[in-house]
């Protein structure tokens, strides 16, 4: 269910479709100028029968590049297959080819070797193949768009792949109150359409929205774009319906604002990354979709203005804020060479993008323009621009959303997520650029400054053993002493699973892994991943 | 520097990025409460004309939009562009719909004449109703010769050469002054508004006035019968080998 903008004029129109935000996504080389066949080298979708590009450099073996073993589960045999083919016939893929993709993350930083790929499209299919798993005795990695920062979302080493894929229904909406029910795989982009038909928008938003699937986003509890105006997924998703690892269906699925009655338990599978049990279902509050949406993108001389002007705007704009992004002039730099995007305002340090969402246009901009009058006059803010149109509107948003592509494009990156003091936010950066010296291509900063999010990055021409030793733990212990967060909304996944102690105590940590040994005594659900290996 | 003077005529339709609802009446789409942007095509002519103004060629940008009053918002992303001046031919509502490219033809006619300009940008068509004709029409009715779908504007001296995008190609034409251009999409990629422009904007005059004024009667000849949605693509069906797709043809009686 693909919206395509009709064309209303010349087909020469070539900014059209936002169907340019999905093929971005698979990480194909296209700007905004071509809409066509993704050439995806880094495609999530080659899983469903694309084939993977040759001379695309090879990904190592995460076991070859990280010291990890592998744990004693058992090896996938015939008599498995053939009892996965009953369950789910047809949809048992063990070609080599179309495992290729699903064995490796968007980032090209991590691969696995699974032999299996399953594709379910009810509760019941994934019901019975755990608890086959179970009985068994098999590792299972449950598998959404295969769109996370971490490596959590593809195998360590041979573990079944279970995709949501073709868990893609719609399986109610209620218009008056906005109450979403769907299955696991939908992808996050085609609930948002579904949605704008309908006057409403899903409560988040985030750059691989075109690929993403909302089981993973809560099963990671993502955040995004929205999470300024709307809130976490732990105040969005009303219920839950999870596959225990024993093929246990619990069903918390209910629609209801308030339901007091007893322990909330979908808390504990929000965020927990697949670790606990298999999301098959979400049930969401959607808010209704805003009638005037304005961006205004502008210039900052120093990281100081960028947060004067993010109290002078939650100040004058009040309601009506739903995102205050900001980025360095580094991205703006990367984003121009790597994707061709045109800077909208004069070269600055540093960038901030403002959007407002109401229900009265005129309202709006006057409230956005008047502020804008007063930090432009104030010299807070050195140039800027409002969109004028919804293209522009896009265009702005690239600017911010296309920054993780380019830096992917600019060679191997050293991803960091952090939440800090507001105020600190970004001396990290100029900490670290001045410790990994000439090591390092770039080192860069944007991120959700509204949320005290830190999307902090290196890239360098290779992975290097120096460059990470020289960013780890030095990145994490710099964040610890702040009292902030080493993942602020990437989760752990397999890629920082050792480093939760320096943002979570010990007896958290403990208690975590009692919970974990108390859903999945056998350990068979995403194993190698979130939690430390317990001593 | 030059004494050349430009109108641009902008006109204010539904944003493209808009999904387009046909009234249940079938008496035309709705356009309550949508997104309304400047037509993209006159963005590319304002665009067009304030870069020869910075170049020094053109003296003043006049833009000009017909129609009801939210007209003024267009105007003013015009002069946040670098316009001038505006000018709102006020139209009321229900007159509105009435207006088509003959009617607006003649007002930028008269307007042209009053203004005394040399040169009148165009967008070479609007996203609503694809016409095609408003330029054309006003260039016959002014005895002025046009360059239409322009990829490139060079003026020189007393003249202006003009590169059109055609069917066969690219053709290149020289017109004497004054002369109507409408802009094609290559003509130029539209800057974005600065916020300093903006604010300078907001001081910038719009003159307001009655198409009585200029003597041009809009009645319209033609009347809407009905506005209808495309017929809805039925999904296409998927064939394994050629063999079968040549049985599938010719069991839809294609082949």
């Amino acid at each position: 269910m693909v919206f395509h903008l009709v064309p209303r004029c010349s087909a020469r129109l070539f900014w059209a479709s936002s169907g340019w935000r999905r093929t971005y996504i698979q990480g194909a080389s296209v700007g905004l100028k071509y809409l066509g066949c993704p050439r995806d080298t880094y495609s999530p979708l080659a899983c469903r029968g694309y084939s993977s590009v040759s001379g695309s450099p090879e990904v190592m073996l995460t076991p070859e590049r990280y010291p990890v073993q592998r744990l004693p589960f058992s090896t996938v045999s015939e008599e498995d297959l053939a009892a996965f083919e009953r369950i789910i016939p047809g949809r048992v893929i063990t070609d080599p080819e179309q495992l290729e993709a699903c064995n490796v993350d968007w980032l090209r930083s991590v691969r696995g070797c699974s032999k299996v790929l399953l594709r379910p499209q009810t509760t019941e299919e994934v019901s019975q193949i755990l608890r086959h798993c179970h009985k068994r005795n098999l590792a299972v990695n449950p598998q959404g768009g295969n769109t996370g920062m971490v490596g959590g979302s593809v195998p360590v080493f041979d573990e079944i792949i279970l995709s949501t894929a073709l868990m893609n229904q719609v399986i109610s909406f209620h218009d008056v109150s906005g109450i979403l029910v769907c299955q696991a795989g939908c992808v996050l982009e085609e609930l948002s359409q579904y949605l704008q038909e309908r006057d409403f928008i899903m409560p988040l938003d985030l750059g691989a929205k075109g690929s993403c699937h909302i089981g993973g986003n809560v099963a990671t509890n993502a955040g995004g774009l929205r999470f300024l105006r709307y809130g976490s997924l732990r105040g969005t998703v009303l219920g839950l319906e999870v596959v225990l690892a024993d093929g246990t269906i619990l069903n918390c699925l209910t629609s209801l604002r308030k339901d007091n009655t007893g322990y909330d338990l979908k808390q504990l599978f929000i965020g927990s990354e697949g670790t606990l049990g298999i999301i098959t279902a979400v049930s969401i509050l959607c808010p209704p979709r805003p009638k005037a949406v304005n961006v205004a993108f502008l210039g900052c001389p120093g990281f100081a203005e960028v947060l004067q002007t993010f109290s002078t705007c939650k100040g004058m704009l009040g309601e009506i804020l739903s995102a205050f992004e900001f980025m360095d002039a580094e991205c703006m730099q990367l984003v121009g060479q790597h994707l061709h995007l045109t800077n909208p305002v004069q070269e600055s340090p540093f960038y901030v993008l403002v959007e407002t969402s109401g229900s009265s246009a005129g309202h709006d901009t006057e409230k956005l323009t008047s502020v804008l009058e007063q930090v432009l006059n104030s010299g807070l803010v050195s140039d800027g621009t409002i969109a004028t149109d919804q293209r522009k509107v896009q265009m702005l948003w690239a600017l911010r959303e296309r920054i993780t592509e380019a830096l992917s494009r600019d060679g191997y990156v050293f991803k960091y997520d952090i939440s800090l003091p507001v105020e600190r936010l970004y001396d990290l950066v100029i900490d670290l650029r001045t410790r990994v010296g000439p090591r390092a291509k770039h080192v860069v900063g944007y991120g959700h400054l509204g949320d005290g999010n830190l999307h902090l990055n290196v890239t360098a021409e290779a992975f290097s053993q120096e460059l990470l030793s020289a960013l780890e733990p030095y990145v994490y212990a710099w964040t610890a002493e702040q009292r902030g967060s080493v993942s602020a909304e990437h989760g752990l996944g397999f890629k920082k699973k050792n480093v939760l102690g320096y943002s979570k105590p010990p007896v958290a940590v403990k208690m975590m892994q009692q919970l974990k040994a108390l859903l999945d005594p056998k350990g068979i659900l995403n194993p190698y991943k979130t939690l430390p290996t317990q001593a | 520097m030059a004494e050349l003077r430009a109108l641009v005529a902008v006109k204010r339709v539904i944003d493209f990025a808009v999904k387009i609802r046909v009234k249940p009446d079938k008496s035309g789409v709705v356009t309550d409460g949508v997104k309304h942007s400047m037509n993209p095509f006159c963005e590319i002519a304002v665009e067009e004309a304030v870069r020869l103004k910075e170049k020094k060629l053109v003296k003043e940008v006049i833009a000009v939009s017909c129609g009801p009053a939210q007209c003024q918002e267009t105007i003013r992303t015009a002069l946040a562009m670098g316009a001038d001046r505006g000018i709102h031919v006020e139209v009321p509502a229900a007159q509105a719909e009435s207006l088509g490219p003959l009617q607006v033809a003649r007002v930028l006619a008269k307007l042209a004449e009053k203004e005394k300009v040399d040169l009148l940008f165009l967008g070479k068509q609007a996203i609503d109703d694809d016409c095609n004709q408003t330029g054309q029409m006003t260039a016959g009715l002014l005895d002025w010769p046009q360059g239409t779908f322009a990829s490139q504007v060079t003026l020189e001296g007393d003249k202006i050469k003009v590169e059109r995008e055609i069917d066969g190609g690219l053709e290149t034409i020289r017109l004497k002054l004054p002369s109507v251009v409408t802009a094609d999409l290559r003509l130029n990629e539209p800057r974005y508004a600065t916020l300093p422009n903006i604010m300078k904007a907001k001081k910038k005059k719009i003159e307001v006035m009655k198409p009585g004024d200029l003597g041009v009667d809009l009645t319209s000849k033609i009347s809407v019968i009905s506005v209808e949605e495309p017929p809805q693509r039925l999904a296409g069906v998927k064939v394994e080998t050629t063999e079968d797709l040549v049985a599938k043809l010719k069991e839809v009686g294609r082949i």
